[in-house]
């Protein structure tokens, strides 16, 4: 390994030791950092040298490692998952750097997603939005009904399947200046609002879903257009507009 | 239905009536800027025919009720969105050390209240500038072009007749309510050239409003699909730019003229 590659970075990272307790930026050098890495790569990196010199590491959420599962988040350089587009901080290399560069890590902030230690946010708020709505009842007692025996139309399948790749990692909520889940909830709703399956729960759906994103303290939409930008899976914000027009029409059933 | 209360609580249906009072605000930009380009007609018949639409505009009973639709709209928006602004603040307690909004999103999606609060100021003085001095101040009547007769609301000439407390006079008998000369009030004001850049700056902020608010407001209805959400969107551009430029080239060209 060529060590004159290697790049020179500071790093300011939120620090905070548990939920109650007030957090701060802190300044980390860290030397030899090979473009080739990934930028958690470089926080194991980091964190390896803060064992070593007896500190305590620096906490974030990670576990797929390949963009798909919508663990890791992180607020770099202002922005949800890096620089980067259609990609999760996983994803995001140490090329997108240069030698150098001061870069700001911080948590994704909500309302809503409370820091729970350093970069780690609890985001169980989107699983209660999702249990308030986001699903279909489905007889499985044995006499489950083969699903490709109702005929879909491609177009509402194709767009169905796009909300459907939301991975609910929250980027949508931290890029947003009102800190609102309406691309994630709209995604959701969409998702089930599409497909004839979905329909039996519609009305309900929606507005518990919204209800409940509202209960948890997320914003409104300002249709900034700020998550669409940001989302990994390039979620449309028609979706956003889907959901505005299923809420008015179970508001008036 | 036990959702109902949610339901009015819900900032969706505070985006929709926030989506509901601005598409109507444009309409009614539309038809104060048709009123306004009358002003562009500087002969004695334009500054006649100007103060014969102001009469028309504070008598007619259809217009009245536009008029406070018009009010109630502007209000409901202004209280509409000061709520919303509040729920957005409310979302994120703490913000970010290091934030580039500037990578995802339009300076002008961000900052509609600002926006707001400025075309606010600039309704108080617009309408303390013509509204209120042309139905409490002190505007001058309308006179035959050789000032020696004054003009009555319908617009005809009372030759020899005089002024009293609004009234025209002949031997002692009063002939009809004066035309009040409103042109001149607009025409003078726009002498000043504080005036005149107060309002450009109003018309910019109208303007950078209008270009998220338009497209904005289609979305939070819900009416988006691929055919026309492309057209909105380039209409709403068109709307932003052309519609606060005619009004501010007015204020511009009477500087200029006199």
């Amino acid at each position: 390994m060529s060590t004159s590659k290697g790049m020179n970075l500071t790093l300011k990272i939120w620090r905070q030791k548990n939920a109650n307790a007030k957090g701060q930026i802190e300044t980390y050098q860290l030397s030899d950092v090979s473009p080739d890495s990934s930028f958690l790569e470089m926080l194991d990196m980091l964190n390896d040298k803060l064992i070593n010199e007896g500190n305590s590491p620096v906490a974030f959420d990670h576990d797929c490692r390949e963009g798909i599962c919508g663990a890791c988040s992180l607020h770099i350089n202002g922005e949800p998952h890096g620089p980067g587009r259609r990609i999760t901080t996983c994803q995001l290399h140490m090329r997108s750097f240069k030698d150098g560069d001061t870069i700001y890590i911080e948590p994704f902030r909500a309302k809503a997603f409370p820091v729970i230690k350093d970069l780690v946010v609890d985001r169980e708020s989107f699983d209660r939005i999702q249990h308030a709505g986001g699903y279909v009842s489905v007889n499985t007692s044995g006499n489950t009904v083969d699903a490709n025996a109702i005929p879909v139309d491609k177009e509402s399948a194709d767009k169905a399947f796009d909300a459907a790749t939301c991975i609910g990692c929250g980027a949508c909520v931290a890029a947003c200046k009102n800190a609102s889940a309406s691309l994630f909830v709209a995604a959701k709703v969409s998702q089930y609002a599409l497909l004839p399956q979905g329909q039996i729960e519609a009305k309900n759906r929606v507005l518990n879903m919204v209800k409940q994103a509202e209960e948890e303290g997320f914003g409104p939409c300002s249709n900034t257009g700020a998550c669409e930008v940001e989302c990994p899976k390039g979620i449309s914000l028609e979706n956003i507009a889907r959901m505005n027009r299923e809420f008015f029409s179970a508001s008036l059933k | 239905m036990s959702e109902s209360k949610g339901l009015i609580k819900s900032h969706i249906v505070k985006k929709y009536w926030m989506a509901f009072t601005g598409l109507f605000l444009c309409l009614f930009l539309v038809g104060h800027l048709i009123g306004n380009l009358q002003l562009f007609a500087t002969t004695y018949e334009g500054q006649l025919q100007f103060n014969e639409y102001a009469v028309f505009m504070t008598t007619n009973p259809a217009v009245k009720i536009l008029s406070y639709l018009t009010y109630f709209s502007i209000l409901f928006h202004l209280v509409d969105g000061i709520v919303i602004t509040a729920a957005n603040r409310k979302a994120r307690p703490q913000g970010y050390a290091y934030n580039k909004p500037s990578a995802n999103s339009m300076w002008s999606s961000r900052n509609m209240g600002i926006l707001g609060t400025i075309i606010f100021v600039y309704i108080v003085v617009h309408m303390q500038n013509f509204w209120y001095e042309y139905k409490f101040g002190s505007t001058p009547y309308m006179m035959t072009e050789d000032g020696s007769a004054p003009v009555l609301k319908d617009g005809s000439v009372v030759k020899g007749g005089t002024i009293e407390n609004g009234e025209v006079l002949l031997n002692g008998e009063v002939m009809g309510a004066a035309m009040r000369d409103l042109y001149t009030v607009v025409l003078e004001g726009f002498q000043n050239p504080i005036l005149v850049a107060f309002y450009v700056l109003g018309m910019i902020a109208i303007a950078f409003h209008l270009v998220h608010g338009f497209q904005s407001a289609f979305q939070s209805l819900g009416l988006r699909n691929q055919t026309y959400t492309p057209i909105i969107k380039k209409l709403g551009y068109a709307f932003a730019i052309i519609v606060p430029a005619l009004f501010a080239i007015i204020p511009i060209y009477m500087y200029l003229m006199a």
